[in-house]
C-alpha cells in the first residue's frame, strides 16, 4: 500500500462529496419542498410524467411522486398558467409556475406586473401571492431573437417583485427552497447554459437567504458586479488579471431585486473602482441603476466612472459569429477593469 | 319555477342593498361630496344577488371594476366599502385599492380587477386549490360581455374544463363593452355559444328574471361542488348608463335605453315579491333599514381619517425594504 492509499483508507470520510448539476439541484429543492408542504404545486407546460418532466427535466420524477394534483401538465396557455397560480397563492398555497423561456413571460406580464406584483398593496395586506415563476433563458445556443432574452431589469421596475438567479447548482438548491417559502410573488431565472454546471451537493434543507451577494472571488483593486452566467466569465477574468498584477473582487448578486446595497457598498468602498456585468442588453439595465447607486452614494471615493457592460443593442442574432458578437466578451470586461484602474481624475 | 320565501327575501334584500347603494352613490358623486372613479351596475342588481344567494360566505369570488354589485351582494360590510372607495385609512384595503380593487377575504371576495377579462385566470387558481384540497368552495368570476374577447378568457374557459375545476364564469352581458356595442364587437349572437368550443356547460338566462337566474346560479354551484365541473352563464341584462359615472353616454340610443326599462329588474322584482304574497309594506320597511345602513355606513367613512402618508412603503412586501 502507497503513502496515499494508506491515507485514504485511514479517512474514508474525507473522500470528495457528492456532486449535483444545477439541473439536479433545482429539482432537489422542489421534490423537498413538495414533501414538506402540500401547498407547493407545479404548473407548466410539458412539466409532468407524461411529456417526460419538463423540456430541461427539472420535474423528472415528481409526479411519480406527487401526482397529477400537484404537477399540473398545462396547456400553451402563459395568462391561464400564471393567473391559476395567482389565484392559488391567495389561498395560501405555494404554486410554481414553470414559463418554458423567458420570452414567454412576456406573454403572462398582465397577471405578473398588475396582479401577482400588486395584489398585497392593493389589497392592503389582506392577501399575498407566494409564487415562485420559474423561468430559462441564455445567449449562447443559438435560439435567436425570441428565445433567448434576459428581461430582469423590466421586473425590478416592478415594486412587488424578487427576482433570483443563480451562477451555481449549490447556490440554485438553496435559492430555489428560499424562493418558495418566500410570501411574496419570486420571479427565478435560470441560464441553460448552467444547467449541467456542478457543484458540491449541499445536503437536504440547504437554503440560500434571498436578497443576499456572494463574493465569488475577493479582491482589492476593482469590484466586479454581476449575477448568474455571467459569473463564470467575471472568475475568469479575475484570474487572468490577477497575472497583471490587478485584484479583482467578483461579487455574484444571487437576488437582483432586492439589492443587497449592503455588499456591493462595502466592496467598492474597499476597493474605489467598480465594473457592473449583465448579458442582458447593457441600455437601460440593471447595470445603469447599480452603477448610479454607487455613484450616488460613493461620488468622493470612487477613483473611476463606475464601468457597464452588457448585450448589444438589439435583438439576440441566431448566427453563431453574430451571437458571440452580441454577448459582453471577456476581452470586453478586461479592457472595462483596465479603464478603471488608469483613469486619471 | 317558484321558489321559497326565504331565498326570495334573500334575493330582494341583496338587490336592494345594491340599488340603494348605488343611488346613494351617484348622489354623493353629484353633489361633489364624493369625488372618484365610479362604475354604476344600475340595471345589474338582480343578477349577481341571485348568483350570490346561491353561494356560501366562504366561497370565493374574483370581480371586475363594475363590481360593486357583487361585493355587497357577496356580503361586503358597507361600512367597509364605503371607506375604501372614499380613499380612507378604515376602507377595506386601507384606502390602498379603491373602488377598482376591492378585496375582503373574510366574505370571500379576493381579487377586484381594473383589467378587463384578468379575474378569469385568477379564479381558476382559486378553483384549483379548492380542488386540491378538497374543500368544497366554489369559485365565481364575474365579468361583462365585453371580457370575452381578450385571451384571457378563452385561456381560462379552456384550462377549468381541461381540469373540470369547480369555478362558474358569470357573464353579465349589458350589451356593451365600454362604449362598443354588443353587435359592434361580437359576431356571435350570444357568448354561451363560446362554451361549447371548450366542451363546457353553457346557459343563457334572462338576469332580470330571479326565479331563472337563481336557477341557473344554483345548477351551476350544485354541478361544481358535486365536482362536475364549470359553468359558463350568460346573464342577459342592461347597463342602464354609461360606462363610468359622469362619461358621455350619446353612443346609447335614448330610445333603446327607453325601451329596455321594461326590462328593468328593480319593478319586476318588486312585482315577483307582491306575487310570492309580500305586501308592499314589508317590502319597504326592509328598503328602509337598508337606507338607514347605507347611511351608517356612509356616516362611518366619511367620519374616518385619511391613511398616513408612510402607508405607500407598507405591504409592497411581507417585510418593509427600501427600493
Amino acid at each position: 500500500m502507497s503513502e496515499a492509499e494508506a491515507l485514504e483508507a485511514a479517512a474514508p470520510r474525507a473522500k470528495k462529496p457528492k456532486q449535483i448539476t444545477m439541473v439536479q439541484a433545482l429539482n432537489a429543492a422542489i421534490d423537498e419542498a413538495m414533501a414538506a408542504d402540500e401547498g407547493v404545486i407545479l404548473l407548466g407546460e410539458d412539466v409532468a410524467a407524461k411529456q417526460g418532466g419538463g423540456v430541461f427535466k427539472v420535474s423528472s420524477g415528481l409526479t411519480e411522486k406527487y401526482g397529477e394534483h400537484r404537477i399540473r401538465a398545462t396547456p400553451i396557455s402563459e395568462q391561464a398558467i400564471m393567473g391559476a397560480c395567482v389565484g392559488a397563492a391567495l389561498t395560501g398555497m405555494r404554486p410554481i409556475a414553470e414559463i418554458m423561456l423567458m420570452n414567454f413571460v412576456t406573454v403572462a406580464m398582465d397577471q405578473i406586473v398588475n396582479h401577482a406584483a400588486k395584489l398585497r398593496f392593493m389589497s392592503g395586506g389582506q392577501t399575498n401571492v407566494p409564487l415562485v415563476i420559474r423561468t430559462t433563458t441564455g445567449v449562447g445556443v443559438g435560439f435567436g431573437g425570441q428565445h433567448s432574452d434576459m428581461l430582469e431589469a423590466w421586473f425590478a421596475h416592478v415594486p412587488g417583485l424578487k427576482i433570483v438567479t443563480p451562477s451555481n447548482a449549490a447556490d440554485a438548491k438553496g435559492l430555489m427552497r428560499s424562493a418558495i417559502e418566500c410570501n411574496d410573488p419570486v420571479i427565478f431565472i435560470e441560464n441553460i447554459l448552467c444547467y449541467g454546471l456542478k457543484s458540491d451537493d449541499p445536503g437536504t434543507d440547504y437554503r440560500v437567504p434571498l436578497g443576499q451577494a456572494a463574493i465569488a472571488r475577493e479582491g482589492s483593486d476593482v469590484s466586479l458586479i454581476t449575477y448568474g452566467r455571467t459569473v463564470l466569465d467575471a472568475l475568469e477574468v479575475a484570474e487572468t488579471l490577477a497575472g497583471e498584477g490587478i485584484s479583482v473582487e467578483v461579487i455574484d448578486l444571487r437576488t437582483i431585486a432586492p439589492y443587497d446595497e449592503a455588499t456591493v457598498t462595502a466592496s467598492v468602498r474597499k476597493t474605489g473602482r467598480a465594473v457592473v456585468l449583465h448579458e442582458a442588453v447593457r441600455a437601460y439595465g440593471t447595470g445603469a441603476e447599480i452603477a448610479s447607486r454607487l455613484h450616488e452614494r460613493l461620488f468622493n471615493e470612487l477613483k473611476a466612472p463606475v464601468q457597464r457592460i452588457g448585450g448589444a443593442f438589439s435583438a439576440v442574432p441566431m448566427a453563431s459569429v453574430l451571437e458571440q458578437a452580441w454577448i459582453p466578451k471577456k476581452d470586453e470586461i478586461a479592457d472595462a477593469i483596465r479603464t478603471t484602474m488608469e483613469w486619471k481624475r | 319555477m317558484s321558489l321559497d320565501r326565504d331565498t326570495l327575501l334573500d334575493i330582494y334584500t341583496r338587490t336592494m342593498k345594491v340599488a340603494r347603494f348605488d343611488e346613494k352613490m351617484r348622489s354623493l358623486l353629484m353633489s361633489g361630496k364624493l369625488a372618484t372613479i365610479y362604475y354604476t351596475m344600475r340595471g345589474q342588481e338582480l343578477v349577481t344577488s341571485a348568483m350570490m344567494a346561491a353561494l356560501n360566505q366562504d366561497d370565493y369570488l374574483v370581480t371586475t371594476y363594475r363590481g360593486q354589485h357583487d361585493q355587497i351582494a357577496k356580503g361586503v360590510p358597507l361600512d367597509l366599502l364605503i371607506a375604501e372607495i372614499a380613499g380612507r385609512a378604515t376602507g377595506t384595503c386601507k384606502g390602498k385599492g379603491g373602488s377598482m380593487h376591492i378585496t375582503h377575504p373574510a366574505t370571500g371576495v379576493m381579487v377586484t380587477t381594473g383589467v378587463v377579462g384578468s379575474g378569469l385566470p385568477i379564479a381558476n387558481g382559486l378553483a384549483l386549490s379548492s380542488q386540491n384540497r378538497k374543500d368544497g368552495k366554489v369559485t365565481v368570476t364575474c365579468f361583462g360581455d365585453g371580457a370575452t374577447n381578450i385571451g384571457a378568457f378563452h385561456e381560462a374557459m379552456n384550462m377549468a374544463q381541461l381540469y373540470k375545476l369547480p369555478v362558474i364564469f358569470l357573464c353579465q352581458n349589458n350589451r356593451y363593452g365600454e362604449h362598443t356595442a354588443f353587435a359592434d364587437h361580437t359576431k356571435v349572437d350570444s357568448i354561451v355559444t363560446r362554451a361549447a368550443a371548450y366542451g363546457m356547460k353553457g346557459v343563457k338566462v334572462d338576469g332580470n328574471d330571479a326565479l331563472a337566474m337563481y336557477a341557473a346560479a344554483r345548477e351551476a354551484v350544485d354541478r361544481a361542488r358535486a365536482g362536475e365541473g364549470p359553468t359558463l352563464i350568460e346573464a342577459m341584462c342592461y347597463r342602464m348608463m354609461g360606462h363610468f359615472f359622469g362619461a358621455d353616454f350619446s353612443y346609447m340610443p335614448p330610445d333603446h335605453i327607453e325601451e329596455m326599462k321594461a326590462e328593468d329588474p328593480l319593478p319586476k322584482l318588486n312585482a315577483l315579491m307582491l306575487e310570492h304574497q309580500f305586501t308592499q309594506a314589508e317590502l319597504d320597511a326592509i328598503v328602509a333599514k337598508l337606507e338607514a345602513e347605507i347611511e351608517a355606513a356612509v356616516e362611518f367613512a366619511f367620519n374616518s381619517p385619511f391613511p398616513d402618508a408612510d402607508e405607500i412603503l407598507k405591504d409592497v412586501f411581507e417585510e418593509e425594504i427600501a427600493a
